[in-house]
C-alpha cells in the first residue's frame, strides 16, 4: 500500500469502514498501482480477500506484492487470499470439458448468459467459517478488471447484475468491501463500457480516477487521480467531496502531490 | 553480457553484442547464472537458454524482436510469455518484414517456430525471410534470403488455414470463429506435446517458442471484424486474444501478431484489442498519405508509434522518452531513428557525426555527449516536454 494515498484517502490499515463500493477508473492510462495498492491494504488490515485477477498472473501481483510488504503467497497458504487466475483458468475451461460448472464458464458458450457460476464462486470464497479459522475482519472482494468481462462476450448488464449480486452478498450481508476497477474507454465510443462504467459510478460510495495529463507524456507527472467521495452516511451531510492529485510512480511507491507542485518542477 | 546503466539507454549494449555476435555468427544474447525471479512458466530453475536474457528492471526474461533498435524501445526486447500486436501500415508491406525478423531471430538462435497464416503457406514466409548478415551481427539483410538447410536445420510447426478446416460448412455455432479455435487448439498442442509448459517432467523443454501469427483478424481467419462496424460476433477477435495471452502466460513462449487495424471500423473494438494485448506498435507509412510530399520526411518510409507497453511484475514500465520515430527501409537494412517532427528540425541540425577509427559512427548530440552507435541507426537523447 502506498502511505501517501492512505493519507490522502484518511484511512489506515487499522480503521477499516466496512460496507463500502469503491470504484477504480482509468483514462487513457494505467490505473493498476490502485488494484496493487487496495490489495496490499486490505491484507494488511487482516481481512479476507477474494481477488478475481482477469488481466495478469498471479505471480505478477505477487512480485509486485512483494516490493509493497506482502507476500501473495503466504496469504493464499493461510487461507487469508483466495485467488482466481483468469488467464490460466479460461485455458483449463476452454479446452477440458469438465462436469462441474467453473466460475469462467461463458467462455465455452456461444452467447454469454450470465455470470453466475463466478457470483457463486465469490460468494463461497467470503462465507465465513465457523470454527477452526483466524478470525479475520471483514471480507474483501477485488476485481482487476471488470471490463475485460464486456471484451469476453458478457453483456453490460449482465455484469452489472454480477456487481450488483455481489454488493448485496458482500458489502450488505457480510458487511464487506469491494473494490472494482473499470476502464474508461473515452473517445473510442464503447457503448457497452460507458453503460457499465455509469452505472458502477451510481453504486460507488468512492471513485478513484486516474487520468493520463491532457498535455501528453511527462517523466515527471504520470497523471492525475482524481478523488470522488459519494453517499456520505448522513443524507443531509453536504455535498460530494472530490479532490485532485498528480502523481508519479516509482519503483516501491507513489508520490501524490498537488497539481502544478511537482519535486521536479520546485 | 554487457551491463546497461541505470537511465537504460543501453547505448553500449548495442555495440558489443553485434562485435561478439559478429565473431561466429551466433548471438551471444547469453543468459549469466540462474534467473532472478520466476515469470510464469514453472518455477523450477532454468540455467540459461539460447537467445534470451534477463531485463534489468526485473529479471523478467526477454528474447530479441530480431531488430534492436525495436528492443531498445521496448526495454529490451519482448519479455516471454507476452504478446507484441503489430498494427499494419496501410497496404502491409512493412510489417511482414517485422514479421520476419521475428522468426528469423528464432531460426538463428534455434528456437521452434510457430508460424500461423490464412493467406500465406508458412514455408513460403520462412523461406522468403532475411537472412543475417555476419558483418552486421544481429542485424538482418533484407536482400538475401534464408538459406535452406538453416530452416531445415530448425524446428517450425506451420498452421496453413486453408488447409487446416474442411470445406464443408455445417459448424455448430461455438463461441469462437472455427479458424480461432483451430489456431488454438494447435498452439495448445504443440505446447503441450512439446513441453513449453513444463507439464511433462520427461521433456524438460529449454527452448523458447516463437509464434507469428499473420493478419489476424482478416476477413481470410473468418472474421468479420474488419469488414462492418457492427459485426456480429466482435468478441470473436478479443476472446481469441485473451486466451492466447493465457496459454502464453503459462508457457515459455512469446507471440507476434499482425493485425491490419486500419480495416477495423470499430473504434471500440480496437481499444479492447489494444488493452488485450501486451505490446503495441503501430506502423505508419507515408505511402499514398499528405506526408509523403511533405520535406521533412522525405528520408522516411513511415512513422512507428510504440502504443503500449505492458508493466509485468512491475509498477512502471520502461517507457522510451522519445516519442517521435520514423523508420526507413534502405536496401539492407530496416531501421528506427528519431522522426522529423516539427519540433525536431532544430534538434537534428545540431546532431552531428563523426566518423571513427573502428567505423562505428560517433554522435554528438546537442549536449554534447558521445554516443556510441552500431551502424545503421542513431538513437535518441532524452527529450524533455
Amino acid at each position: 500500500m502506498f502511505p501517501e494515498l492512505n493519507n490522502l484517502l484518511n484511512t489506515t490499515p487499522d480503521r477499516v469502514e466496512q460496507g463500502k463500493l469503491t470504484l477504480l477508473c482509468d483514462a487513457k492510462t494505467d490505473g493498476s498501482f490502485l488494484v496493487h495498492h487496495f490489495l496490499s491494504f486490505y491484507l494488511k488490515a487482516n481481512c479476507k480477500v477474494c481477488f478475481v485477477a482477469l488481466i495478469q498472473s498471479f505471480s505478477h501481483y505477487n512480485i509486485v506484492g512483494q516490493k509493497l510488504g506482502v507476500s501473495l503467497t503466504t496469504a493464499r497458504e493461510r487461507g487469508q487470499l483466495m485467488f482466481l487466475e483468469g488467464l490460466k483458468s479460461s485455458v483449463d475451461v476452454f479446452f477440458r470439458a469438465e462436469e462441474k460448472p467453473h466460475p469462467l464458464q461463458f467462455l465455452r458458450e456461444a452467447n454469454a448468459g450470465n455470470l453466475q457460476p463466478l457470483y457463486e464462486f465469490v460468494r463461497e470464497a467470503l462465507q465465513p467459517m465457523d470454527k477452526g479459522e483466524a478470525a479475520w475482519r471483514c471480507p474483501v472482494l477485488l476485481v482487476d478488471d471488470v471490463s475485460v468481462l464486456l471484451s469476453l462476450g458478457v453483456g453490460a448488464v449482465a455484469v452489472l447484475d454480477f456487481i450488483h449480486y455481489c454488493r448485496a452478498a458482500v458489502c450488505c450481508e457480510l458487511q464487506g468491501n469491494m473494490v472494482v476497477l473499470a476502464h474508461d474507454s473515452g473517445d473510442a465510443e464503447d457503448e457497452e463500457n460507458d453503460i457499465l462504467l455509469n452505472g458502477l459510478s451510481h453504486q460507488s460510495h468512492l471513485i478513484l480516477r486516474a487520468e493520463g495529463l491532457a498535455t501528453g507524456f511527462c517523466r515527471d507527472v504520470h497523471g492525475q487521480l482524481r478523488v470522488l467521495w459519494r453517499r456520505p452516511p448522513q443524507p443531509t451531510a453536504q455535498r460530494d467531496r472530490s479532490l485532485i492529485y498528480q502523481y508519479k510512480i516509482q519503483d516501491k511507491s507513489v508520490s501524490f502531490f498537488a497539481r502544478g507542485l511537482s519535486p521536479a518542477v520546485l | 553480457m554487457a551491463s546497461v546503466g541505470p537511465c537504460g539507454t543501453g547505448t553500449g549494449t548495442t555495440g558489443s553484442v553485434a562485435a561478439a555476435a559478429s565473431k561466429n555468427n551466433v548471438t551471444s544474447f547469453q543468459r549469466r547464472g540462474p534467473r532472478a525471479s520466476s515469470s510464469d512458466s514453472g518455477g523450477s530453475r532454468l540455467v540459461s537458454i539460447a537467445g534470451t536474457r534477463p531485463s534489468v528492471r526485473n529479471g523478467q526474461l526477454l528474447v530479441s524482436t530480431g531488430l534492436p533498435a525495436l528492443d531498445q524501445l521496448l526495454g529490451g526486447g519482448l519479455a516471454v510469455g507476452t504478446v507484441l500486436l503489430i498494427e499494419e501500415d496501410k497496404y502491409n508491406i512493412y510489417s511482414p518484414l517485422l514479421f520476419k525478423y521475428f522468426l528469423a531471430e528464432g531460426i538463428i538462435n534455434g528456437h521452434t517456430l510457430l508460424v500461423a497464416s490464412a493467406k500465406e503457406e508458412p514455408e513460403k514466409i520462412l523461406q522468403a525471410g532475411p537472412v543475417s548478415s555476419s558483418r552486421f551481427g544481429h542485424y538482418y539483410d533484407v536482400s538475401k534470403k534464408m538459406p535452406q538447410e538453416l530452416i531445415e536445420a530448425s524446428k517450425w510447426h506451420g498452421f496453413f488455414l486453408p488447409k487446416k478446416i474442411s470445406s464443408t460448412l455445417n459448424i455448430e455455432p461455438c463461441s469462437l470463429t472455427h479458424g480461432y479455435i483451430k489456431l488454438l487448439q494447435f498452439i495448445q498442442k504443440i505446447i503441450y506435446e512439446e513441453g513449453f509448459d513444463g507439464s511433462n517432467p520427461q521433456k524438460k523443454q529449454k527452448n523458447i517458442l516463437r509464434i507469428g501469427i499473420q493478419n489476424l483478424g482478416s476477413p481470410l481467419w473468418g472474421d468479420d471484424v474488419c469488414c462492418t462496424e457492427n459485426c456480429d460476433n466482435s468478441h470473436n477477435l478479443t476472446k481469441f486474444l485473451y486466451i492466447l495471452r493465457g496459454l502464453l502466460r503459462t508457457s515459455l513462449s512469446a507471440c507476434i501478431i499482425t493485425m491490419p487495424t486500419h480495416l477495423i471500423q470499430n473504434k471500440a473494438i480496437i481499444a479492447r484489442i489494444t488493452n488485450l494485448s501486451d505490446t503495441v506498435v503501430h506502423l505508419e507509412s507515408f505511402i499514398g498519405s499528405e506526408r509523403e510530399a511533405n520535406p521533412l520526411y522525405k528520408d522516411y518510409h513511415g512513422l512507428i508509434h510504440i502504443r503500449q507497453i505492458p508493466r509485468l511484475n512491475n509498477l512502471i514500465c520502461d517507457v522510451s522518452d522519445v516519442k517521435d520515430l520514423a523508420f526507413k527501409l534502405k536496401r539492407k537494412l530496416f531501421t528506427i531513428e528519431v522522426g522529423c517532427g516539427v519540433g525536431h528540425c532544430l534538434r537534428n541540425w545540431l546532431l552531428s557525426h563523426l566518423p571513427s577509427a573502428d567505423g562505428t559512427k560517433h554522435i554528438l548530440d546537442s549536449w554534447g555527449h558521445r554516443e556510441q552507435k552500431g551502424p545503421g541507426w542513431h538513437t535518441a537523447a532524452p527529450e524533455y516536454q
